[in-house]
């Protein structure tokens, strides 16, 4: 972990950049990952509309999978996906 | 033009805001501060001020309120005492933290227990360490003209702190003094248009406040903080002669009072600065040369202008209203860390007096101050306490 420089720093952390927390990787401290079955999938949103780090990826109206980078593996897409299409493995 | 009335404390911290006409103010009652809420919510109430007056359930809401109203660009302030502070205690840090530069005034007051509503700096001192400027108040006068002054200093963008005026309860807030006011548009003129740096109402220029800091981002914004607070310094001292311009009263990062020739100093604050004073003149009249003098400004603390003045000093006393229960008066390890700079270090003594209002009299200072030139005192006094 590089300690920031006092030079770089807005003052009081304010961020005068929008949508900053694209470049945070949430997802570097997952312990479970979550796995799709594309065969039980119906590309129903649930899963989209309930991850808290935007980590569902839709093309076309299609489920195209998981953006690992933001996701911390805390497995709400698992719980609510209404066709068991997603299930949690220890990676 | 400027004239001169009667007024107690409070009330003159309420005129002072009046003049300056902020945009907000949330703030909750609390003895000896009420006055000042009360009276600027008649000004509120009356059309006087344009500002936004929020009634909060708690001090913990009006700090959170005026931390937020401050973020968003708003110039705000809030006044509370002893309890009160201790309620918004949890925010003190935030509210510095997120650099938004507010004002409030504190009536200091004893924190309880054992429950006492009477002066003393144990509230004010509770906060030291938050990330605050401070500025204590000898008399009426100066609450007024600190009231006035504390706006420049905080909201100067290399600054950017939010601000305590403190103002002794009681002694000051509930006293009727003689004062001299500042004509209104030369308060407007110097305290000038609040300009905030990245407001969250700025809405061309979306940002985020009170953000998340891991280690790498936290400890480096504390030592942002600590350098704003060294710019405050320089700052005090600029906005301090530019008020003495205006007004023909002087301030300095330390007041001192016939300290130049003293062999003996006492270091004090608030109103007692005054009753050392007339102590200094009468133990000088005795032939016992002694000088005291006031951190005018105690957060950023002025180490090396209280140096200079303790320089070649025989022994320093420094008079604290507050206890560090264990240890010091909370300004005694200070004053003798700043006395380090210079090698040779005066004889240091520490008194702990007028604690939970207990009386601070002329007589009570000069016994300290002969027993403190004869050599007689103890490293560590407390004051009139029969022990």
């Amino acid at each position: 972990m590089a300690m920031a420089n006092i030079k770089d720093l807005v003052v009081g952390g304010r961020i005068i950049k929008p949508g900053s927390s694209e470049n945070f990787a949430t997802g570097d401290w997952r312990s479970y990952v979550p796995v799709v079955d594309q065969d039980k999938c119906i590309d129903c949103y649930t899963c989209w509309i309930y991850c808290p780090d935007n980590s569902i990826v839709f093309r076309d109206d299609k489920m195209s999978g998981i953006k690992m980078s933001h996701c911390k593996g805390c497995g709400i897409c698992a719980r609510v996906c209404p066709k068991g299409a997603i299930t949690m493995k220890e990676e | 033009m400027s004239h001169d009335i009667a007024i107690n404390g409070d009330n003159a911290v309420a005129l002072a805001w009046k003049q300056i006409d902020p945009d907000v103010c949330a703030a909750y009652p609390i003895t000896p501060q009420t006055i000042i809420v009360e009276k600027f919510a008649e000004y509120v109430a009356n059309g006087e001020v344009t500002t936004e007056f929020v009634c909060v359930e708690s001090e913990h809401s009006a700090l959170t309120l005026c931390t937020s109203s401050c973020s968003a660009g708003a110039r705000t302030f809030t006044a509370t005492a002893s309890q009160g502070l201790a309620y918004m205690w949890e925010m003190l840090p935030i509210t510095a933290a997120m650099r938004t530069p507010l004002i409030m005034a504190v009536a200091n007051r004893a924190v309880s227990g054992p429950i006492n509503i009477n002066n003393d700096h144990g509230d004010a001192m509770s906060g030291r360490d938050t990330g605050w400027l401070q500025l204590f108040s000898e008399n009426v006068q100066e609450a007024y003209d600190n009231s006035i002054i504390a706006p420049r200093i905080a909201e100067h963008h290399d600054v950017q702190l939010p601000c305590m005026v403190n103002l002794d309860g009681f002694i000051l807030t509930h006293a009727i003094e003689r004062m001299t006011m500042v004509d209104t548009n030369d308060v407007k003129a110097f305290v000038g248009e609040y300009k905030p740096l990245y407001p969250l109402l700025d809405t061309k220029h979306p940002v985020s406040h009170g953000n998340m800091d891991g280690p790498d981002f936290y400890y480096p914004h504390k030592v942002q903080s600590v350098i704003a607070m060294e710019k405050a310094l320089e700052v005090a001292e600029e906005v301090f002669a530019e008020f003495a311009k205006l007004t023909g009263r002087e301030y300095h990062l330390v007041d001192q009072y016939r300290c130049e020739d003293a062999d003996y100093v006492a270091v004090i604050l608030g109103s007692s600065y005054g009753t050392m004073k007339e102590t200094v003149d009468q133990l000088r009249d005795e032939g016992i040369k002694v000088g005291c003098c006031m951190p005018h400004v105690y957060r950023p603390w002025p180490e090396e202008a209280l140096a200079k003045i303790l320089a070649g000093k025989k022994a320093v006393a420094v008079f604290d209203k507050h206890l560090s229960i264990g240890a010091y008066g909370p300004m005694f390890p200070e004053v003798v860390t700043a006395a380090t700079i210079n090698g040779d270090m005066p004889k240091m003594y520490n008194v702990i007096y007028g604690l939970g209002g207990a009386d601070a009299t002329v007589a009570g200072f000069k016994k300290m101050m002969e027993a403190v030139a004869s050599g007689d005192a103890k490293r560590i006094t407390y004051l009139g306490v029969k022990i």
